[in-house]
């Protein structure tokens, strides 16, 4: 598979934490997190996995038009979601739930976009700076990248205070990278030294395209082509996701400009629930893959420290609540009126949507019921 | 006050009068700093606004427009340079995937005030992608707005009106227009920024267009005057949305209407304008809407430019062959 000799991770697929030269550096940061948080890697992992489950069997029963999978990339996107601040702000692409759930978002405004209730569904204002899924591959980035110029133009990197110093979290997948507007944002990210991580999660595969077909080189090496310091890390290590990130958001927010980190993960799932992965790759390839499941091994990590049964039943019970209310609330959303369509299209009047909205509503009418 | 200015003029001093009355306008562009601009529309705003307002960024067009997403996300109101018409097609999937629905699916809690400064258009005799009229393109896509002043107290204005927008605007400045003078009253608008206007009065035909055709509908209207034919000349000023009011208006009038533009005819403003007129003024009009356009080729060497782009004669032919119903 693709780890390279460089590859960072801090928790082996059997659950053992070990340090080696190269990793010796984020050991500060581990020993700093107490109990409390290493259980809430756990849970947040665990939870959102089975909230996934759950929205997969919702579209399955044809409650959703499409369901997201994220199962296989917890730990990537749990420890790299756990590095950011509350004043920073993240950029998904469209598979990041963890993430979203970590800074405050109700997974189930994930689901009203994909049961066909809207194209965005939350203020990011409102979601700890979680900014909207972005469905055309890659565009985000530059969004991140003009975001955090503008937190570099505001003089919010490098004050060294702490609550006030902030950074840009972007993620994207390794089809994106072959983007322009991916590259393009390295170029603009440099330019400008942008206080900004990007946070690739190579699931090895766009669709059905192996992620060889992307790139002959690992694509952490494409980044120091454009001055951009990076990192590739077993992404589905929730420990060295979380250190990584949080050295490299710490680099950015102190004005040395943008870092770049590869996970290694692996989507176990199909791309969507449009998909049929057993088309293009091979049993052996999931099996070696779920042999490297990063729940199971945190799982091992935390038996072994001593986590007691009773913990573990508890995230299951809160999976599985979580996973009933999503349920509820899935049923229960109804579309939004038509005219809504024409609302929110413009900041201001626009005479082609006030024509619209009176004639559609018009048009309805002269049926006789209800407009 | 007025002032004699030419249109590069008149722009530079609308976006310096943006910049000092918010310092959240910032503009971005390909040459815009140091050299001020390839037609020096932005000369000396760097050297009075510093390298933070005024960015000459990298050379890539989606980056641009791309990152200027995020900085208006970021409270900023970026006003970006594209340096040819022909050259905004790198950043058409920014533009029409993101920038103009953002708005939308944020569903009101986001505006993305980001203006596009888009010199446009031919009569200068350069070369491939540096005289072409896109603006069709653009009009078509929900969320954008697209003006093109036609003189230099429109772009003084306009430009300013734009910035002020709190939806994305494409700003076709008309190349052809950037160097000739006209007066500019600083202290007064006089139109709102989606306003079409009659600039010339008339009573046998009314003629429209936008941007460069515009004095060239004015010297159409001359001549024909001098012949003793009355043509009304409707500035369309925006071209999405567009302000039918005063172009119904002068139809009912007249009885006639020439539509001319730069761009190819084929599914464009002007066809838009003529199945518009058509739909609501049928029972005025005495003769079927003519659309005067550049033809449906690629634009041509610039040697063959004055064969391609519509000129006074061709409007006025049309004039006659509408007056000949």
């Amino acid at each position: 598979m693709s780890y390279t000799a460089e590859t960072l991770q801090l928790l082996a697929p059997d659950g053992t934490l070990g340090y080696t030269e190269a990793t010796e550096p984020y050991r500060a940061r581990i020993d700093a997190l107490d109990d409390g948080t290493l259980s809430e890697f756990y849970r947040q992992m665990a939870v959102t996995r089975r909230f996934d489950i759950e929205a997969g069997n919702l579209q399955r029963q044809g409650q959703l038009a499409l369901w997201i999978p994220s199962l296989g990339q917890e730990a990537a996107q749990v420890g790299s979601g756990f590095a950011a601040r509350a004043q920073d702000h993240i950029f998904p692409a469209y598979r990041e739930h963890a993430v979203g759930r970590l800074r405050g978002l109700d997974l189930t405004r994930i689901i009203a976009m994909l049961r066909g209730l809207t194209h965005g569904g939350w203020n990011p204002a409102e979601t700890g700076n979680f900014h909207l899924y972005t469905l055309v591959i890659g565009s985000q980035a530059l969004h991140a990248t003009g975001y955090a110029m503008g937190l570099r133009f505001d003089g919010l990197v490098g004050t060294g205070d702490p609550e006030r110093d902030a950074a840009v979290l972007v993620y994207f997948g390794d089809g994106a990278t072959s983007q322009g507007d991916v590259n393009e944002a390295y170029v603009f990210a440099q330019s400008y030294e942008t206080p900004q991580v990007f946070f690739l999660q190579n699931n090895h595969w766009a669709i059905s395209v192996p992620v060889s077909v992307q790139s002959k080189t690992p694509l952490f090496h494409r980044p120091r082509g454009f001055g951009i310091p990076s990192v590739q890390i077993d992404g589905n290590d929730v420990l060295i996701s979380y250190a990584a990130t949080a050295e490299s958001l710490d680099a950015a927010r102190s004005g040395q400009g943008p870092r770049f980190i590869e996970a290694l993960t692996y989507r176990m799932g199909a791309h969507t629930t449009s998909d049929d992965p057993t088309k293009y790759r091979t049993d052996d390839e999931v099996a070696y893959w779920k042999a490297r499941d990063p729940i199971a091994r945190y799982e091992t990590f935390l038996r072994v420290r001593g986590a007691s049964e009773e913990f573990f039943a508890e995230v299951a019970t809160e999976g599985n609540d979580l996973a009933a209310d999503a349920r509820r609330q899935t049923l229960a959303m109804e579309p939004p009126p038509a005219e809504s369509m024409f609302r929110h299209v413009y900041g201001a009047e626009h005479p082609l949507m006030t024509e619209q909205a009176e004639w559609l509503a018009r048009y309805e009418a002269s049926f006789g019921g209800e407009a | 006050m007025t002032e004699t200015m030419t249109m590069a003029k008149a722009l530079n001093a609308g976006l310096a009068a943006a910049m000092d009355a918010n310092d959240r306008v910032l503009l971005m562009g390909e040459d815009i700093g140091r050299l001020g601009g390839v037609f020096r529309v932005t000369e000396g705003l760097q050297q009075r606004f510093g390298a933070n307002r005024v960015l000459d960024t990298p050379l890539a067009e989606s980056g641009i427009v791309g990152s200027a997403i995020g900085l208006a996300m970021r409270c900023y109101r970026p006003v970006v340079e594209i340096q040819f018409d022909g050259f905004i097609f790198p950043a058409f999937d920014q533009i029409t995937t993101q920038l103009a629905k953002l708005t939308a699916r944020h569903e009101g809690t986001l505006t993305l005030p980001v203006v596009i400064r888009v010199p446009y258009g031919g009569h200068i005799g350069a070369v491939e992608h540096h005289q072409e009229s896109p603006e069709a393109y653009f009009a078509h896509t929900a969320g954008l707005r697209l003006v093109s002043p036609a003189t230099p107290h429109d772009a003084y204005w306009m430009i300013q009106q734009a910035i002020e927008s709190p939806d994305p605007v494409l700003f076709f400045e008309p190349k052809s227009r950037y160097w000739p003078k006209g007066e500019v009253d600083t202290a007064a608008a006089g139109s709102t920024l989606h306003a079409s206007r009659i600039v010339r009065p008339g009573t046998d035909v009314t003629v429209v267009g936008h941007g460069a055709m515009v004095s060239m509908l004015m010297d159409a209207a001359q001549l024909a005057d001098e012949e003793g034919t009355s043509i009304e000349v409707v500035d369309l000023r925006s071209l999405s949305p567009i302000d039918y009011g005063p172009l119904l208006e002068s139809v009912r009038r007249t009885g006639r209407l020439v539509v001319s533009q730069e761009a190819p005819g084929n599914v464009s403003i002007g066809s838009e304008v003529a199945a518009t007129v058509a739909e609501r003024a049928f029972y005025s009009l005495e003769a079927p809407v003519i659309r005067v356009s550049g033809f449906d080729t690629p634009f041509p060497p610039a040697k063959l430019e004055g064969a391609y782009l519509p000129d006074v004669d061709r409007i006025l032919d049309a004039v006659d062959r509408s007056l000949a119903y």
